[in-house]
């Protein structure tokens, strides 16, 4: 039997596939693009292709478009999933788990492997990887370049937690001649700030911190994270997959 | 609906704003004076002795908000924005109809509106003593219950008498005990109802207009639900999660959080808000020499965020998570409450201090978040307990 997990978030779809020793059989992670329908169906094609089924295979969606995969056995919010799929992948089952969507951010507070808190920010895209990107976009450069950027800067802050006011914020910036990596620095610095104040308001006593979602394969968000929280936060490249696992592993307890 | 699972009566409480629609406007064509209330703070008793008919109009929808941000701010309580808006519009015929409305001062936002609203419809304002420790509070209010008194007598030229404040002390004592009975059918495990219809049965009280016929209603309402109960009939799977709502006022959210709550495997069977327990589970001293004083002695007993220090919350809150045997408590906030919002750092601590999780969510009217709502209850809920 084979345990699949499919995480369909705002931006990207990722997909992993469990054998019942938990080892992975295949890994797999798609634009979201326009949507949410057709992404699922293209991953149930490929999913085919490779002889995964629903005859050898239990399905398990999560993520914002967990509700589009008509044939998941079951559905479970992305919250639990990543903090499942986080003590899995970082062999911790008590920790608290950082994960930067592009719709929204959370913090969630695991104990024995189970989530007892979590914290989501609020209906406005402050502090998501959306953030991130549209200000990257009003930079001209990607997001990893925004990152490299980043390091060398310093000095700017954005003051607006609004995107739209952060947005003009950035090119009041430009125009005044400020260099792309304060701009890109001021940008970063903002959103672990919002992180920051968002990990305050969760009653975790937690000593070891892990990153999942996209951000993950940033090192320098990973470091200016660890500054700002005093602590250093662990991560991996597969962080990415940390819902997709979770969901993977759901699957497992489907009767 | 899920009222076609339960007995006879639910759906005539679910349809009281707008059958009460009509009862309101032959009230007035009749002569009667008809009173416009925002808060639990309001003592009704006075307004029923002086014989006026009691609604409140705690706006619940967002479709004035848009009308009410010309004066106000948008950066408001949409309860307050709601409300002033069905005001300025007439779009609510109970605002329309009344004759006086009466407010506190409450939250800053609800005292503010009211100087505007008073600019184009007749309010009467009281001052609310805001911190209960004190030992001159009490006479304070009681002042205030005296001045609302010869108001009313002076605007309406009535007679308010001991003896008629005593008749609706009565009255209102007996509703409020079979609101707390139906409210402790919440007990039950599973409970009788879902929390959704619970609500829906209060909130149409509030449209009555005649207490013995709402009385009488809502003990048949109970005893039928407690003989389908004995019967056998379990409208709540018993694998529901038991959780307590509690927070600023939920009329205008309820489809948005509480049936997103019962529709993914929990059922609310506390709400510890002004449309729950809080403003019901004191009663008034019937035996009482000085009925105002024992009138003022309740409603200062209401544990409303707007109270500082708010001691009456934090002494009745775990009470109720043992009594209604409680799995999580979900807390819900109106954008821009401060009051609540600040509060919850502290119910946060006693929540978690029972060993139970606890869940904010900030809203408003507009449906703009149901998407994220429903990921947050539905992960709120796939919690598991910690042994
Ligand atoms: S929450 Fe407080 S101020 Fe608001 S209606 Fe209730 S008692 Fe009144
Ligand atoms: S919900 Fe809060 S802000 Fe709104 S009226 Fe009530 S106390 Fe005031």
């Amino acid at each position: 039997m084979y345990y699949t997990g499919i995480d369909i978030g705002s931006t990207s779809a990722k997909v992993i596939v469990l054998d019942g020793s938990n080892d992975v059989i295949c890994r797999n992670v798609m634009p979201t693009g326009w949507s949410s329908v057709d992404t699922a169906e293209k991953i149930r094609r490929e999913l085919a292709e490779a002889g995964i089924n629903s005859e050898c295979s239990k399905f398990v969606a999560t993520g914002y478009g967990r509700i589009s995969v008509p044939y998941a056995d079951k559905t479970i919010t992305e919250i639990t999933c990543h903090g499942k799929g986080a003590a899995f992948l970082y062999e911790d089952d008590t920790c608290t788990v950082i994960d930067i969507g592009g719709q929204d951010t959370k913090i969630i507070s695991i104990m024995k492997g189970q989530v007892i808190d979590f914290i989501m920010n609020d209906k406005c895209s402050a502090g998501t990887g959306r953030f991130l990107e549209i200000m990257a976009s009003t930079l001209g450069v990607g997001l990893s370049e925004l990152c490299n950027l980043a390091r060398s800067g310093s000095g700017v802050s954005i003051s607006s937690m609004c995107t739209v006011f952060a947005e003009s914020e950035v090119v009041s910036l430009i125009g005044s001649g400020h260099s792309k990596e304060d701009i890109a620095y001021g940008i970063v610095d903002s959103i672990t700030n919002k992180v920051k104040s968002l990990c305050g308001k969760l009653s975790a006593d937690n000593t070891r911190i892990y990153l999942t979602g996209g951000l993950c394969e940033s090192d320098y968000i990973i470091e200016s994270l660890s500054d700002k929280l005093g602590i250093r936060i662990l991560s991996n490249r597969n962080g990415r997959y940390a819902g997709a696992l979770g969901a993977a592993l759901s699957a497992k307890s489907i009767k | 609906m899920s009222f076609l699972d339960l007995p006879g009566r639910f759906d005539e409480f679910a349809d009281a704003r707008r059958q009460g629609f009509l009862k309101v406007k032959q009230i007035k064509e009749k002569g009667g004076k008809v009173a416009g209330i925002f808060c639990t703070f309001t003592p009704t008793e006075i307004l029923d002795a002086a014989g006026l008919y009691t609604v409140g109009l705690c706006g619940m929808s967002e479709e004035t908000i848009i009308d009410a941000e010309a004066d106000l701010p948008r950066n408001l309580c949409p309860l307050i924005k709601s409300s002033y808006g069905f005001a300025l519009t007439e779009k609510c015929p109970y605002t329309y109809f009344s004759d006086i409305i009466i407010g506190e001062t409450t939250c800053d936002g609800k005292k503010k509106m009211y100087e505007l609203l008073g600019e184009f419809k007749d309010t009467y304002i009281m001052q609310l003593p805001q911190g209960i420790d004190r030992e001159y509070t009490l006479g304070m209010w009681e002042k205030e219950l005296h001045l609302l008194i010869k108001e009313l007598e002076k605007r309406f030229g009535v007679e308010i008498t001991d003896e008629k404040l005593k008749k609706a002390v009565l009255k209102r004592n007996l509703q409020r005990s079979l609101y707390n009975e139906l409210f402790e059918l919440g007990k039950l495990d599973p409970p009788p109802l879902k929390g959704f219809d619970m609500y829906k049965v209060i909130e149409g009280s509030g449209f009555s207009f005649d207490l013995e016929e709402n009385c009488s209603k809502l003990r048949e309402l109970i005893d039928n639900t407690k003989e389908a109960y004995q019967r056998g009939n379990r409208p709540v799977s018993k694998d529901s999660k038991r959780i307590l709502v509690t927070g600023c006022p939920i009329g205008g959210v309820l489809d948005k959080v509480v049936n997103t709550i019962e529709s993914s495997g929990g059922v609310v069977v506390c709400f510890e808000n002004c449309g729950g327990v809080k403003p019901v589970r004191h009663l008034v001293d019937e035996g009482a020499q000085d009925i105002v004083k024992a009138i003022a002695e309740r409603y200062l007993k209401i544990g409303c965020s707007v109270m500082s220090p708010n001691i009456q919350r934090m002494q009745m809150l775990p009470e109720l998570l043992k009594e209604f045997r409680v799995d999580g408590v979900m807390e819900i906030v109106l954008q821009a409450c401060h009051t609540y919002s600040v509060e919850k750092r502290e119910i946060k601590k006693i929540v978690n201090g029972a060993g139970l999780p606890y869940m904010a969510i900030e809203t408003d009217y507009s449906k703009s978040d149901i998407g994220q709502i429903k990921t947050r209850i539905s992960a709120f809920l796939e919690m598991e307990p910690l042994e």
